[in-house]
């Protein structure tokens, strides 16, 4: 067996002794993070990313990783105990899981939400090994033209299954697209849009845009709204589901656990979008339907299973086609270009080691986070009682620094802030920032590939849709737009997101 | 005609404008032919995109079928507040070292909040200052002064 060997050999990297360390360390951050509202993985991600430079790639990789799926356990918590999702993936969370706390369910509703996330977990690390190797052989036949393709679908297959106006979506891709193109063009060596200053040279800083459109521009809108929560943070007790519980929460776990790999995997999916499609499924599937809203505990099971399956599985497009499908995997992408890996088919090929290692570590990971989240629960909580004006300042400090120091210039600080006034507009014009993050990472990307596709062909355009391949990849993005232009789809997409 | 969607009229007229901006600057660049594409090609083209998409936007907004809204109020003294005291760090970092310029983000950024008090903002920055000084400085050694610079030689 290939993919057991493949396996034995990610265990053996994932199982070095600094490695469990990284994992360790990403999976506390990520429940973290996870637990604090206010603050996503996007933005810890991007807060991290410059630590991550002096650390080896595979130790750098396991612990981005771990936050990213961390904070699916930790947003739990926070949905149950608050009735705030901690992460956006949580909001379905929020709704039958605070009606079990508020029923003095609430060590039942955490332990529900660990052992789908667990399993959820497992299973998906198996798909990702599994379909790892066949989908980059599949890679290695795409020419550029394919490419291109390939990166419109993703880039549409990303919006159409996001919440608001798709035309909004795709024009933010572009705008991505478009800033992403900044600086120096590497056919020509012209720089480009960099007006003179040398810093622009090498384009705009992932990190800063990230932070700023993500970090600074919630801090400002958390700062906006002031309200009061009601907290169940020192009722939790009796951890354990009973028979009756077990009964009802298995196949609700099955069910999100599949539906959320099959979610991952999709570009624009991702860990949200899995947990609202699991919710509605259940909600619609089950005999105890009368029951949601009020502390069901499928509620629970299906959309914690289904958002921890997604956001393993949506390292499948990145690992394998070198295409992030959402934009926190965008900023994966940023942290292997730091340390000079072109994510992509090759990876698996080049770098064995780290490919395998960081997939192994997922699995590690998943059962460090159950120990993490049930035993230790009451330091989380704790948490929870931390006030924000104590808590902003500390995410604004860890930015500024961490921006600075990625080039060492306090000029990305002032790009960081451009963009935090820039992501306020944003919210206020109600344009989702996310797929602008998309485009701004595969902008190069794709331009260079356009370019090389029509060098070949001798500008000719019809080399899109006469390679067959190429035309299949565009048919579909069309498909999808199509699909969701129909007026009767439209009413319905409009609906599942009302909930948000 | 009546704009009836408020943040889809002005989110088209971004649109538009960023569009022909980066247009208008790729038209200074070499554009070259499809074959041979120079640097000029894929953002000029790109840029009328963004603004044909920014059109769509904003006629989508005054169309009677559209949800009606209208912008939500700006919260300027919190955003100033906030992004103020980021640039503030930038610009106190070099001269000024790491301590006190995150001693001064601290306090500033601190205002921002409906809650603040002298006594918890003073007691937090000095707290961030120690976390950040041992996690930066001594933790994974990042290279940043730490001292103003007239004290450290």
């Amino acid at each position: 067996m290939e993919l057991l060997s493949h396996l034995s050999l990610g265990f053996s990297t994932a199982l070095s002794l600094q490695n469990l360390a990284y994992a360790f360390l990403g999976c506390v951050l990520g429940t973290l993070i996870g637990v604090l509202p206010g603050l996503g993985p996007l933005a810890t991600i991007a807060m991290l990313l410059p630590v991550t430079y002096t650390l080896p790639p595979v130790a750098a990789l396991i612990m981005l990783a771990g936050i990213y799926y961390g904070a699916q356990y930790g947003g739990s918590t926070t949905a149950i105990l608050v009735n705030l999702p901690g992460e956006s993936s949580s909001v379905c969370t929020t709704l039958d899981g605070y009606q079990m706390a508020r029923r003095g369910r609430a060590g039942v509703a955490l332990a529900t939400a660990g052992i789908g996330s667990f399993f959820a977990g497992s299973v998906a690390t198996l798909i990702l090994a599994a379909f790892a190797t066949p989908l980059s052989e599949l890679a290695f036949k795409f020419g550029p033209a394919e490419y291109f393709s390939l990166m419109v679908l993703g880039l549409i297959g990303a919006v159409v299954l996001a919440s608001g106006s798709l035309v909004k979506a795709v024009a933010m891709i572009v705008l991505g697209l478009l800033l992403g193109l900044v600086g120096t063009d590497v056919n020509s060596g012209a720089a480009r849009f960099s007006f003179d200053v040398p810093e622009l040279t090498d384009g705009i800083s992932i990190t800063a845009l990230a932070m700023g459109l993500f970090g600074f521009a919630e801090i400002i809108a958390n700062l906006e709204q002031k309200e009061t929560r009601e907290t169940f943070t020192d009722r939790v007790t009796g951890l354990f589901p009973t028979r009756e519980d077990f009964r009802r929460m298995i196949p609700a776990i099955l069910r999100g656990t599949m539906l959320g790999s099959a979610l991952g995997i999709l570009p624009g999916g991702g860990a949200s979008l899995a947990s609202f499609a699991a919710y509605s499924l259940e909600k619609k599937t089950s005999k105890y339907s009368h029951e949601f809203g009020k502390g069901a505990v499928e509620g629970v099971a299906g959309p914690e299973s289904a958002n921890n399956a997604a956001a393993q599985t949506s390292f499948i497009p990145l690992l394998t086609l070198g295409i992030p499908p959402n934009a926190v995997m965008a900023l994966m992408v940023g942290a292997m270009t730091i340390h000079n890996i072109q994510p992509g088919p090759q990876v698996m090929t080049s770098n064995p080691s780290l490919f395998w290692g960081l997939i192994a570590s997922m699995w590690i990971g998943n059962f460090m986070l159950v120990v993490l989240n049930l035993p230790l629960i009451g330091i989380w909580v704790k948490l929870l009682t931390v006030p924000y004006r104590f808590l902003y300042p500390a995410i604004l400090v860890f930015c500024s620094i961490g921006v600075y120091s990625v080039n060492n210039t306090v000029f990305d600080v002032f790009v960081a802030a451009a963009c935090g006034m820039v992501g306020y507009l944003f919210l206020k014009l109600r344009c989702e920032p996310a797929p602008l993050l998309l485009g701004f990472v595969l902008g190069p990307m794709m331009e260079e590939n356009f370019r090389r596709t029509l060098l070949l062909s001798r500008g000719d355009f019809s080399v899109f849709v006469s390679r067959p391949l190429s035309l299949g990849l565009l048919v579909a993005a069309l498909a999808l737009v199509a699909v969701v232009a129909l007026p009767s789809i439209k009413a319905k997409r409009e609906e599942a997101f009302q909930e948000e | 005609m009546q704009i009836r969607r408020q943040t889809d009229f002005l989110s088209g007229l971004m649109f538009i404008a960023v569009g022909l901006a980066f247009s208008w600057v790729a038209r200074g660049y070499t554009m070259g032919t499809a074959a041979r594409m120079g640097p000029g090609y894929f953002p000029f083209w790109l840029g009328i995109v963004l603004a044909l998409l920014g059109v769509g936007v904003a006629v989508g907004s005054v169309s009677a079928k559209a949800e009606a809204d209208r912008m939500a109020r700006w919260d300027i003294k919190t955003l100033l507040w906030v992004l103020g005291s980021v640039v503030l760090f930038g610009l106190i970092l070099k001269p000024l070292g790491m301590v006190l310029s995150v001693l001064v983000l601290v306090l500033v950024s601190s205002m921002a909040s409906h809650e603040f008090s002298w006594k918890g903002a003073i007691l937090n920055a000095v707290v961030l200052v120690i976390i950040s000084t041992f996690a930066f400085v001594y933790g994974i050694n990042l290279q940043m002064p730490v001292w103003p610079a007239f004290l450290a030689n």
